[in-house]
């Protein structure tokens, strides 16, 4: 692990809260990735810890969407490794098979099945089997229902069950999207600008909600709005130009001179 | 607060659905009776030949009724899917033809007359076996299906989707049919497998053949209806409707996308090799043709009429494109594709969710109905 710490470029803050083996749950190691010759993630090097919020800033541009899709499978890296759990490398993997190993994703732009109604958009991401004649047959049982109920409660759409989720305001549609994230039950949710256009008092209520389910997962933030990051009161790691360059509490980074540079300087 | 997902499976049909299979239930028996027991003179006697033709609208709408299961529900648009209809009738034709025996006009036992005509000493390979009724309905199903399943791999574990694949499926087509026309392929070159003379036993020029032949196509829709309505108000159905809304979300809940397409696929190519397997004996012939590029376009073309994504709209649209086909093919044989055509573009344009689709809005503008219940979900789209 002390090797991993190394390779992070700078702030002596980062060794010394260098992870131990165990409980990493997910590390990036040297991770590459370019396009035509642009390199959206160069030689980076992140983890997660297991039951921990992580929170993820930088301009835009600075490689966060491409680190999700690196770790959920959607992009392979032209160089490194990217470790969950300490032992399984998801570069080898597929979307799907990234998905059932417990790693959730909820989109920047919120994405939920329109047509079918909230309480289906639920059941689809229920965790369980995902084989095709297990779809044919499955029925939920009781447990699995008030379960889909209980989800419905958290995330404020009890009374929506039954609508179409294309008929969901966009705030809604978020709150769906955590929901769903929420019925995968995965050991790692990445939650990619959660809030964007959501009202004050319901970025607040996402915070709150983020930081409920951080208790028992580990949660990778991906965030603009800094009074949102504030809320979350997680670590920070601040990325650019697809390396980190800074990590710690949110009013540490903020005071490095490399960060202020990047954000004002220009 | 919460009601049930999943009710009983009556109610699984839907009113649109129930009233379909009434219609199918009702004309299965109705026209029988009206062929058989009224009297030629009477009014209402159905003649043979119209139940020939009613046949061949059934077999047309299975055939629809597959593309729709594959294309509304799943968004896999399928422009090759008379292929896997041919196949399935080829398959019966091998059958009707081996069952001719030595009443062909050169009087061989064992070889079809075409082969005779080339100078073939014995029966080639592939032809072992059609002797038997049940091998021939095993192929029927078997090899549609095993071709939709080499196929349906390659292309979707590629990803090969939305205009790409649709090409593709347009090439696989037209490829079979410069095959079959090939008369070293062994199944009748550019003529095709005709002059059939009996089923099982059963004079094929006889009405009561006909009007077998015709009640077997109506099961055949409508077990393949109630098969193809439990699918798609199954969880199944909510997965394959969720990607063809979003086929990368789907991925990332964890689900396989490339297995339920396939599987699907699979599935809708044996319901359209067992449509053309009924097909065959009621029309008398199989040949190339039938795996023509325009051919499949216009299943599609059906679909869109009726309304995708509902299943007895692409029943509705294959008989009334059929139908209009019949009228128009006689009494204006130029303007047919013309009017095709024209009708594509105005349903596109002016009934994007087919006749089905108006009809709802239009109900829909009458009384305003309650929010939909929950099963109902996948048809909307």
């Amino acid at each position: 692990m002390a090797e991993v710490a190394h390779k992070v470029e700078a702030p002596e803050a980062i060794v010394a809260d260098a992870p131990t083996p165990g409980d990493t749950l997910l590390y990036l190691e040297s991770v590459t990735v370019s396009f035509d010759g642009f390199k959206a993630l160069n030689d980076l090097n992140l983890y997660a810890q297991a039951r921990r919020m992580e929170a993820v800033i930088g301009p835009n541009g600075a490689g966060k969407t491409t680190m999700m899709d690196v770790i959920s499978g959607k992009t392979r890296p032209d160089q490194g490794r990217v470790i969950f759990r300490g032992d399984i490398d998801l570069t080898k993997l597929d979307e799907a098979a990234i998905a059932n190993l417990g790693i959730g994703r909820k989109f920047q732009k919120p994405t939920v099945f329109e047509n079918h109604t909230v309480f289906d958009n639920l059941e689809l991401a229920l965790k369980g089997d995902r084989g095709v004649f297990h779809a044919v047959f499955k029925r939920l049982d009781a447990d699995e229902r008030a379960r889909i109920e209980e989800v419905l409660g958290i995330i404020s759409l009890t009374e929506e069950a039954y609508r179409r989720a294309g008929d969901l305001s966009h705030g809604q549609k978020q709150w769906l999207e955590i929901g769903m994230l929420l019925m995968q039950d995965p050991e790692l949710l990445m939650v990619d600008e959660p809030v964007a256009g959501m009202t004050d008092a319901e970025t607040e209520q996402t915070a709150d909600l983020l930081r409920a389910i951080a208790e028992t997962h580990s949660v990778l933030v991906v965030e603009h709005d800094m009074d949102f990051v504030r809320a979350l009161d997680s670590r920070v790691t601040v990325l650019h130009e697809g390396s980190v360059i800074a990590q710690g509490s949110l009013d540490s980074v903020q005071n490095d001179e490399r960060v202020i540079e990047i954000y004002l300087g220009r | 607060m919460v009601r049930a997902t999943y009710t009983p499976l009556l109610a699984r049909l839907g009113t649109g659905g129930t009233i379909f299979l009434a219609v199918l239930i009702a004309a299965a028996i109705a026209v029988p009776i009206l062929n058989q027991a009224v009297p030629v003179t009477s009014a209402f006697h159905v003649p043979t030949y119209l139940v020939s033709l009613f046949g061949k609208y059934l077999c047309f709408a299975l055939l629809a009724l597959s593309v729709d299961l594959i294309w509304g529900y799943c968004g896999i648009l399928s422009l090759g899917h008379g292929a896997f209809f041919a196949l399935g009738g080829y398959a019966m034709g091998m059958h009707l033809m081996r069952e001719i025996g030595d009443r062909g006009v050169y009087g061989n036992p064992v070889l079809p007359d075409f082969m005779v005509f080339l100078d073939w000493a014995e029966l080639p390979w592939y032809w072992y076996g059609f002797d038997n009724f049940a091998f021939a309905i095993l192929m029927v199903a078997l090899v549609p299906g095993t071709l939709a399943f080499v196929f349906g791999w390659l292309a979707f574990r590629s990803r090969v989707t939305g205009v790409y694949f649709s090409i593709m499926t347009q090439a696989m087509t037209f490829a079979l049919l410069l095959a079959f026309f090939r008369n070293d392929m062994g199944f009748g070159g550019n003529n095709g497998l005709t002059d059939f003379k009996d089923v099982l036993g059963f004079d094929l020029q006889a009405s009561g053949t006909r009007v077998g032949l015709y009640v077997a196509s109506a099961i055949a829709l409508g077990f393949g209806f109630l098969l193809s309505r439990y699918l798609v108000t199954s969880r199944l159905g909510r997965v394959l409707v969720a990607v063809r809304d979003a086929e990368s979300r789907t991925r990332f809940l964890g689900y396989r996308v490339e297995y339920y397409k396939l599987f699907v696929f699979v599935l809708s190519a044996v319901l359209a090799g067992i449509a053309g397997a009924l097909y065959v004996p009621q029309v008398g012939i199989i040949n190339p043709g039938e795996f023509s590029p325009a051919n499949s376009i216009e299943i599609v073309i059906w679909v869109a009429v009726g309304g995708r994504g509902t299943l007895y709209g692409a029943v509705l649209g294959a008989i009334l494109v059929n139908y209009a086909k019949s009228y128009f093919t006689g009494a204006l044989p130029d303007l047919w594709l013309f009017v095709l055509g024209g009708l594509f573009i105005f349903v596109t344009i002016f009934m994007p969710k087919g006749v089905v689709g108006a009809v709802t809005a239009l109900k829909d503008k009458v009384k305003p109905v309650a929010p939909r219940p929950a099963t109902q979900g996948a048809s909307s789209g």
